[in-house]
């Protein structure tokens, strides 16, 4: 299998829900705690998976607001891997995650430097590096409801942007989606491969006009409404 | 799209992930873990959420699937429930002022819940015994309004009101004079079948899932959405099309393109004539105290002019021929014209036209005229039909639901303006004239409503010494008999709502409540309790002032507001004003109802009402305010809460709710009534029926039949259920009134002629002249006609990010991971051309003071245009942050700049009486008004935003806030590499 997301551009209004729920998650997940520094301070942050970026196209009017949340692409060349000194970061044969062996990661931070995408955080307190599992822990947890088997961040999308699959199953939601939607991978051009895909914003819907009647001087209008009758 | 049926799991990959699993350890040991279903309080959208508890502590709070407001689906706010629940700002005990201490210093000691619900219990018995009015009740954004405001009522002051006032009340009273129904809880899009939305002045979570999920459905249907909107943030991100309006001018924008409509013939005529009082006749008597009334004949109904009988004939009457257009002679001789006369009269005329309007709105006449024609395509070439056999009002059958596929959504961006409820009137307008008010495809009604324009219930007025009053405080006047002033003509409440100031105030004005108290205008109270609303911060106009008349004393050292109880459940910076804290608990503590009563969470096809139940037990020594108030409620003895023997007739608010009916067999609850709990919306109480709302999940919803679920304001079998049930107390037919004839009586009484109370000042009688046009119009903005454009070029306004809703969760340690500064934010070609580099700091100046903040340059900002969030900044040393924290120190409120009272006019002299800074017609406080200059800051100044205040103290028994959080409720189960699979693939 290859699992992995795909992301609606058209429709992630950039709410941050994904990126709150994959911290409620896995900060009791596989790889909890989570850290959060200074909760209270002057300069709160903390580990997180999946953070939504937002730019600005273009420039007023024509001016467009693009969200894009970021997470792991689970890359099919994934070179934070292969710069693992100690073979803690590692991609499942089974189902092409990219994980982090917590006990064998030693926090030197070549994986985060390797990849392109941000998606890698070293957690301060435990010392291990820290990175999206794809929900490992619920996805195959039997005792969930089947339909909850998913990615937190995909459940509580509430614009319904985000979606999980099989990318090596060509009738998989996900691998529709992309096919159908023409889906991109985020910066292809660096040869990592990413597993995820972005779906671009749709075309524009077409929206024709009904220009009614003749424009014609108010007095012949006003004389052809005194004739209208509506029977109440 | 394909049509096949895709789910991950499905096909190929299902047994592929089943092999997986079973190599996997358990996660989760779920024997450990329960699951409970309660309503979300992150926010006042009310989805349904499964909270999973393991040792105490919650897990994870999911969406709830089978619930109808949010399908399952959570926002950022309702995700970050855990980092609520764990805020170190929690209240932990009641709190008293430390005795010979000032109001505000933040010194406090806590004291027992008995000694203060007795000590409050004899200063609310003094006050009910001598003077009820002088305790004023009001309450931020709570979803129990149904309850505090029977307890006033029961206590018997006019003086409560909930937040409604200075949030949406234009919205609200707009609609329910309008059209019987409006946004958000009153309707919504047909998210199923709409082909074109048009989205409003919305900030950006107003409202949340509903919204997020109805955007979803439409994009996918290939529907266009079109954001109406000084600020390309949020929503607006993903609409089809932006349009950067200027602020305050929407009224402008609908009227011209009901002008486009209108020009070209593009009218739901049927529509019109049969559901609205377009054909009624308006007596045409300038000069007399029947101009521009209904034509009526003697039992009161409205007249239009039959045209098969050339006579006028009985509007309501089923059948009349009734002639859209024209002007008539009544048999007495009296003229008249119909009301689409006049409407047709009014928006054809050149001051509407795209021209014009695109002038006034900073838009081109193009766009304007486009969007129009966008919509009549739609509308008019694009109708739905649904197959399905329903009866009219006058019992005539008809065998489908015709639809016109346009809906709209509109919030606080049209309703915080002081010409919101006419821009709101004139939304409304442009909906029916392309006939989609409760159509399939258009803006749907949501149980209770539609209900009458406006519902038949008047604000009270009379009070007496320990006695409940008649109605509620709140209500819908219809006439000028109808307000709350006294013989003199001045005003009853604390708030002047309904008064001549803010005739149609039907949600009251909390945002004038502290100054009117403080300045004894109209009359000094005793005590002020407040629910949930931080009115010494980011919920009051001109706050630094507002905090110094919180600390006003008079000539004998007493405080001019005597004393002030504060209920929340966070260390608010209003908290530190307060005589009295009555901590509250969190919304996993307590029971609560989202009751039909209140705040309904109904659907279109559905009414829904939904319950909290606890999730957690308080670790603190707190209440739940519900149950605070049925125990306060009994001890003072109010008629609804005691027995024959004025022993409490209560046990707790639970009981309460289960027990207590507003007419027989309708109470809080309307799911599991009677006896046995067999019966919907209206039974016997239940005493089961909080066990039977757990077992729901917490929800209740009753399907309407399919026939009753359009047209329901003339749709015979759901008027007849309504009233039933008793949403309505009349099962005759809801006309939307497009021409206001309330609106008319308050103008007949500014011009002095109306039969009946006439305002006594002259400020009062030009305001109902030029604000009560009985068709919605458009003026400008009470403060832009008072200061000058010249010297304040901006308009400044503000919203709130998704992930924060006010300042309810902007202290909550993920969520302001996400934002922990707000900064002003401006075009980019306007600021660069101003000298204002990105990040630079500078001053921003109404007429009201100014504030030092740090400005961020963006492209999607209409240039005449600033805008802030408003949740973020932060007094030091508040909600348990640290008095360093970027809210404090870089945040800032506009609010500082936005006066509770309009700057007096140029050259008016000091006699003049101060006014209110609100929408002139419902007292809706003008936020968004606001006009202000930029000047940069020196270099020295900048880094540091400007008000600061004093760092505020910690609470007794307050734990200092953590450096670090590492929250999880239970130890990982970690996944292991195998070493053999390293050597397998590592290539070492």
């Amino acid at each position: 299998m290859k699992l992995g997301l795909v992301i609606d551009m058209d429709t992630c209004v950039g709410c941050h829900a994904c990126v709150v729920s994959c911290k409620q998650w896995n900060t009791s997940g596989t790889l909890g705690a989570l850290t959060d520094y200074e909760p209270y301070g002057k300069e709160p942050n903390g580990v997180a998976f999946n953070r939504v970026r937002s730019y600005e196209v273009d420039e007023y009017p024509n001016n467009k607001t693009v969200n894009m949340p970021m997470s792991c692409m689970h890359c099919e060349t994934a070179e934070c891997v292969t710069v693992c000194p100690t073979g803690a970061s590692y991609k499942r044969e089974e189902d092409g995650i990219v994980l982090v062996d917590q006990d064998k990661c030693m926090g030197c931070n070549l994986c985060s430097w390797a990849c392109p995408y941000g998606a890698r955080e070293l957690d301060q307190a435990s010392g291990t590096m820290k990175k999206c599992t794809l929900c490992v822990d619920r996805i195959y947890d039997t005792e969930l409801p089947e339909a909850e088997r998913q990615p937190a961040c995909v459940l509580t999308c509430p614009s319904k942007a985000r979606h999980f699959g099989d990318f090596d199953d060509p009738d998989s939601n996900v691998s529709v989606l992309v096919r159908e939607r023409n889906g991109l991978q985020s910066m292809p051009e660096l040869g990592y491969n990413p597993v995820n895909h972005y779906l671009p914003p749709r075309p524009k819907p077409n929206a024709p006009t009904h220009n009614g009647g003749q424009l014609e001087p108010l007095t012949d209008r006003f004389k052809k409404w005194l004739n209208k009758v509506v029977v109440r | 799209m394909s049509n096949r049926k895709t789910r991950p799991g499905a096909s190929a990959s299902a047994s592929a992930m089943a092999a997986v699993a079973e190599t996997m350890p358990a996660f989760e040991d779920h024997s450990k873990q329960e699951k409970h279903y309660t309503t979300c309080y992150m926010c006042a959208c009310r989805c349904g959420i499964e909270v999973t508890v393991e040792n105490n502590q919650v897990r994870f709070i999911k969406g709830n699937p089978n619930h109808p407001v949010n399908q399952g689906v959570l926002c950022a706010k309702g995700n970050a429930g855990i980092m609520k629940q764990n805020s170190p700002a929690k209240l932990r005990k009641p709190l008293m002022r430390k005795a010979g201490t000032e109001r505000g210093a933040g010194e406090f000691e806590e004291v027992e819940w008995d000694d203060a619900l007795a000590m409050l219990t004899e200063r609310l018995r003094h006050i009910r015994e001598t003077d009820p009015k002088k305790l004023a009740f009001f309450t931020g954004r709570d979803q129990m309004q149904a309850l505090t405001g029977l307890w006033a009522q029961q206590f018997g002051t006019i003086n409560w009101a909930a937040h409604g006032g200075f949030c949406s009340v234009n919205m609200a009273a707009a609609g329910l004079y309008s059209i019987g129904q409006s946004f958000w809880e009153f309707g919504d899009p047909d998210w199923e079948r709409t082909k074109y939305f048009m989205l409003w002045g919305v900030a950006e979570d107003h409202a949340s899932n509903p919204i997020k999920l109805g955007i979803e459905k439409i994009k996918k249907r290939g529907a266009k959405f079109v954001a109406v909107n000084p600020v390309r943030t949020g929503y607006q991100a993903v609409a089809d099309e932006w349009v950067p309006i200027k602020p305050g001018t929407d009224a402008m924008l609908a009227l011209s393109m009901c002008h486009v409509l209108l020009s070209r013939d593009l009218i739901d005529w049927g529509f019109l004539g049969r559901y609205t009082n377009a054909p009624f006749l308006v007596i045409n008597h300038p000069g007399h105290s029947d101009d521009g009334l209904i034509a009526r004949d003697e039992e009161g109904n409205p007249l239009v002019w039959d045209q098969g009988k050339n006579a006028p004939t009985n509007g309501m009457a089923p059948g009349a021929e009734a002639s859209m257009f024209g002007e008539y002679s009544l048999p007495d001789g009296r003229q008249t014209k119909t009301v689409m006369t006049l409407i047709a009269e009014q928006y054809l005329d050149e001051r509407y036209a795209p021209e014009k309007a695109a002038e006034v709105c900073g838009l081109d006449a193009d766009t304007i005229e486009r969007l129009a024609l966008e919509m009549a395509h739609v509308a008019f070439k694009e109708t739905i039909e649904i197959e399905c056999e329903w009866t009219d009002w006058a019992g005539r059958k008809h065998d489908k639901f015709i639809g016109r596929p346009v809906s709209m959504h509109a919030m606080r961006g049209i309703s915080a303006h002081s010409n919101g409820f006419q821009t709101c009137r004139a939304l409304h307008l442009l909906q029916v004239l392309l006939g989609t008010i409760d159509v399939p495809g258009g803006h749907r009604a949501k149980a209770p409503f539609p209900r009458h324009t406006p519902p038949p219930i008047k604000p009270a007025k009379e009070m007496a010494p320990n006695t409940p009053l008649k109605s509620p405080p709140l209500g819908f006047p219809t006439s000028p008999e109808d307000l709350v002033v006294d013989d003199q003509g001045k005003p009853m409440r604390i708030d002047k709502a309904y008064s001549w100031e803010a005739p149609i105030a039907n949600h009251g004005l909390m945002h004038m409540v502290i100054t009117n108290a403080v300045n004894g205008d109209p009359y000094p109270i005793d005590t002020l309790i407040l629910f949930m609303a931080n009115m010494a911060w980011n919920s009051t106009m001109n706050t630094s002032q507002v905090r110094d008349m919180l600390r006003e004393k008079d000539e004998s050292g007493e405080y001019k507001l005597p004393f002030l109880v504060v209920v929340d459940a966070f260390h608010s910076e209003t908290v530190n004003f307060a005589d009295l804290v009555l901590p509250d608990t969190t919304y996993l503590e307590r029971y609560d109802t989202i009751s039909m009563l209140d705040r309904p969470i109904s659907e279109p096809d559905s009414a829904c009402d939904a319950i909290r139940s606890p999730v957690l037990k308080p670790d603190r020594d707190v209440r739940a305010w519900q149950e605070v108030m049925v125990d306060l409620a009994g001890r003072l003895g109010f008629p609804a809460f005691v027995d024959d023997d004025g022993k409490p007739k209560f046990s707790g608010y639970t009981d309460f709710i289960a027990r207590w009916e507003k007419a027989p067999g309708i109470g809080f609850l309307a799911g599991w009534r009677g006896k046995e709990g067999e019966k919907s919306m209206r039974g016997e109480p239940n005493e089961k029926q909080w066990d039977k709302y757990i077992e729901n999940q917490g929800f209740f919803q009753h399907h309407l039949p399919e026939h009753m679920r359009f047209y329901r304001h003339v749709n015979r079998d759901y008027l007849a259920w309504a009233k039933e049930v008793g949403f309505n107390p009349s099962d005759a037919p809801i006309i939307m009134e497009l021409y206001s004839e309330v609106l008319q009586k308050f103008r007949l009484a500014g011009q002095g002629l109306y039969d009946g109370p006439l305002p006594p000042d002259d400020i009062d009688k030009e305001r109902l002249v030029q604000y009560f046009d009985p068709l919605p119009h458009y003026y400008l903005p009470l403060e832009e006609q008072r200061v000058d454009p010249q010297e304040y070029p901006f308009h400044a306004i503000n919203q709130r990010p998704m992930h924060m809703y006010h300042s309810w969760d902007s202290q909550n340690n993920w969520l302001r991971q996400i934002t922990a500064q707000n900064f002003l934010f401006m075009n980019r070609a306007k600021g660069e051309s101003l000298g204002i580099a990105d990040e630079s700091w500078v001053w921003v100046e109404s007429h009201n003071g100014r504030v030092r903040v740090q400005v961020k340059l963006m492209e999607g900002c209409q240039p005449d245009t600033v805008w802030t969030w408003n949740a973020i900044g932060k007094q030091s040393g508040a909600w348990g942050l640290d008095k360093d924290a970027p809210e404090a120190r870089k945040g800032f409120l506009m609010n500082h700049l936005i006066s509770e009272l309009l700057p007096k006019m140029d050259g008016n002299d000091d006699h003049e009486r101060r006014l209110t800074n609100s929408d002139p017609i419902t007292g809706q406080a003008a936020w968004y008004d606001l006009k202000v200059k930029i000047t940069p800051a020196s270099s020295d100044e900048a880094g540091t935003s400007w008000p600061q205040f004093d760092t505020m103290k910690p609470l007794p028994g307050a734990q200092p806030s953590p450096d670090q959080v590492r929250y999880s409720t239970h130890e990982p189960v970690r996944l292991k590499r195998s070493l053999m699979d390293i050597i397998k693939r590592k290539s070492l």
